[in-house]
């Protein structure tokens, strides 16, 4: 029965509606009493049903909620034979929260969206070999499934048999197929364009990448900030606090009416939904254009960040070097070169990938006693020589003296922007190759729209020589330029412009950036979607694109002025509800409730703006 | 001890939170500090003793306070 009521209530409101028109066509049409004063009672009591049973049901767990109030408001306004109010009063409130539950899903559409692109169903082998269609629940690791054009893979597997072209944008952003064969990984919620695979499964249900990117854009949406929590407590303790507030108004006036308007006005709705609703927008704009936000403590820090510190490759430039430069020292240099590329196989450091791609075809030899400078190179023994690669650093180290000529090289690469990769064998310098990285294409407007949103200071600090990142730095206008760091330099940079009470985000690719990624206020992730940075850090921007940068400042700069409109206007509605009924004799349990539920109506609706946010200018 | 994860239908009054709160932190079995009262997302997260109390005692304190369960997880942790 109590759960039949609180099905109709869709339809009850509509009831009510008709008999308030229809009562008050008696009154004022044919001048009728009885139609007005019973149409409005039926109507009173039909749309006190459902909220009385949900203020039971809250009493039952021992919870204060507006529901209570509104019901002892509408009993107490029948009691004094008040059939106008009590009719009118819970229309709106029916009718208030039915528009809240429409409003309220636009606000949610963006996230319910993404979380709508979780595959459903699989196709597992049984143990007769036949493929049958199964819930995706019942997959399990190491089970084989098949996936046919056009269905969606439906967890992270590996192929095992079968080629095809595979859309990931869902997971990187990236809507430009990736072809896929034997051994090729596969993500869950990426589409087969086209050939049919079957796979293992590696990860199923939330441990998969997407998995993880809907788990944690649903939790961003409702974390709460240490304001919200405040509210929340807040909230707790006022809607009990107005209960007693009206008891006592009707012990001492002794006057019904005033009591039960004070429980009307005293509602906290728009109070407690205004930040969720601000919030969840916010997110929602975000996952549609790339940027993943981790909770509105995020949005609030990020909205006054006043320094951006970047890493340099990989985050400012391509991340893709290429030897533009190279000069020799001595002979038998297609030896040498035999030597570099051998020990620079054993490496996966960018620079070493550009030299062996810069060599080509060459003899390798075998490599021994491999030893991995920091921040310096590799020495290593090929064919009894001793091979040094790496920066001048590592020469010095090595003991190995450059001559004038060198030297000059040295400075002459520097200046244009090289990183250095020299070569020495056996003590002696042969061979010097300068690397550069390209900037990413639009890097430098997106830079300069940052500063017209307000950070005041952009730096970028990098483990390269000082004149490659001072090239970069003047390139793109940034403010400051630090090279020579290592990570625990970069953290302790961070540190430093922490102490000096500056809010900073790191903006760095997350693989050796995490301790700077975890220490700054907020940390930045260039990631495609499938790397760990997703877990440290604050902001995942999809696909690294840096283009979204400018974008997620925006947003979140929007959002947190969103949400402080919203607790204003909360706020300001009961001040100036109460004031009213302070000061004025026009304010009444109608007027309250109307006031109340267009407030919450007005900040849903100032939430959803977020969802059509876009940078200006773009 | 199991996690259950418990999808609502559209969750849209905010007192309901705290009324679904108290009604399944007020359970025996319920490990207290794990009940999670998600309200964009419209979920119920909390860890129980499978030997106290059932996922279906659960779902029924949630489902008596008027709102609908579209489905249920439970995974062991």
């Amino acid at each position: 029965m109590q759960r039949y009521i609180l099905g109709k209530k869709n339809q009850i409101t509509l009831i009510s509606a008709i008999l308030i028109v229809f009562g008050f066509y008696g009154k004022f049409g044919i001048d009728n009493m009885f139609i007005f004063n019973w149409s409005l009672i039926i109507a009173s009591i039909l749309g006190i049903a459902p909220i009385a049973i949900q203020a039971y049901q809250a009493l039952k767990v021992k919870v204060v909620s507006i529901d209570v109030l509104v019901t002892i408001a509408v009993v107490g306004a029948m009691l004094i034979q008040n059939y106008e109010e009590s009719a009118i009063v819970t229309f709106l409130f029916l009718f208030g929260a039915y528009l809240e539950q429409r409003t309220l899903n636009k606000t949610r559409s963006a996230i319910k969206e993404l979380t709508e692109l979780a595959p459903e169903s699989a196709l597992k082998q049984m143990e007769n070999g036949e493929f049958d269609e199964v819930d995706v629940d019942d997959v399990d690791e190491g089970d084989v499934l098949l996936v046919k054009t056009g269905a969606k893979v439906p967890v992270d597997g590996t192929v095992l048999i079968g080629e095809g072209h595979i859309n990931e944008a869902s997971i990187t952003g990236e809507s430009l197929p990736v072809g896929k064969k034997n051994g090729s990984e596969v993500f869950a919620g990426t589409i087969l364009e086209n050939g049919t695979i079957q796979i293992q499964a590696d990860r199923v249900g939330e441990d998969t990448t997407f998995g993880q990117i809907i788990e944690l854009v649903e939790e961003a949406q409702d974390s709460k900030s240490a304001a919200e929590r405040f509210i929340d407590k807040f909230s707790k303790y006022y809607t009990p606090a107005v209960l007693v507030l009206g008891i006592i108004v009707w012990l001492f006036t002794n006057n019904v009416e005033l009591a039960i308007t004070v429980l009307v006005l005293g509602c906290p709705g728009a109070l407690v939904i205004g930040v969720p609703v601000s919030n969840v927008s916010g997110i929602g704009n975000g996952a549609r254009n790339g940027v993943l936000l981790k909770g509105s403590e995020v949005i609030n820090d990020f909205s006054k960040v006043d320094t951006i510190v970047f890493d340099k490759t990989g985050t400012l430039t391509i991340g893709n070097p290429e030897v533009v430069e190279k000069e020799f020292y001595g002979k038998d240099m297609d030896e040498v070169l035999g030597y570099l590329a051998s020990v620079e196989r054993e490496s996966d450091h960018p620079l070493a990938k550009a030299v062996l791609e810069d060599i080509g075809e060459t003899k390798f030899s075998t490599v021994e006693e491999t030893e991995v400078v920091k921040g310096g190179g590799i020495v290593a023994k090929v064919a009894g020589h001793r091979i040094a690669v790496g920066n001048i650093a590592l020469m010095k180290q090595e003991n190995i003296v450059l001559n004038e000529k060198a030297k000059k090289d040295v400075e002459h690469f520097e200046k244009n922007g090289n990183s250095l990769v020299l070569t020495a064998v056996d003590g002696e310098l042969k061979a010097l190759m300068g690397v550069r990285d390209q900037i990413r294409p639009g890097v430098k407007q997106d830079l300069q729209k940052l500063k017209k949103l307000g950070v005041k200071n952009l730096v970028v600090l990098s483990g390269d020589n000082q004149g490659t990142v001072d090239l970069v730095a003047r390139e793109l206008g940034l403010t400051e330029a630090h090279g020579h760091m290592l990570p625990e330099g970069k953290s302790a940079y961070i540190e430093k412009l922490q102490a000096e009470g500056q809010i900073i985000a790191f903006v760095g690719d997350g693989v050796n950036d995490s301790p700077s990624l975890a220490l700054a206020d907020i940390g930045i992730a260039m990631g495609s979607g499938t790397d760990v940075a997703i877990e440290t850090s604050d902001v995942v921007l999809m696909n690294s694109d840096f283009s979204r940068l400018p974008h997620a400042l925006g947003l979140t700069k929007s959002t947190a002025r969103n949400m402080k409109q919203n607790i204003i206007i909360a706020v300001g509605v009961v001040l100036i509800l109460l004031a009213a009924l302070l000061f004025s004799n026009w304010m009444n349990m109608t007027i309250g409730m109307l006031v109340h539920e267009l407030s919450i109506l007005v900040v849903i609706l100032n939430g959803m703006r977020l969802l059509g946010y876009r940078l200006r200018g773009n | 001890m199991q996690k259950a994860t418990i999808q609502l239908e559209t969750l849209s009054c905010p007192s309901c939170l705290q009324k679904i709160d108290n009604a399944v932190k007020g359970l025996n079995g319920v490990e207290k500090d794990s009940v999670k009262v998600m309200f964009n997302s419209s979920k119920v997260k909390a860890n129980f003793d499978s030997e106290a109390v059932t996922i279906e005692n659960i779902e029924k304190a949630i489902e008596d306070l008027g709102y609908p369960i579209i489905k249920s997880k439970v995974k062991a942790v």
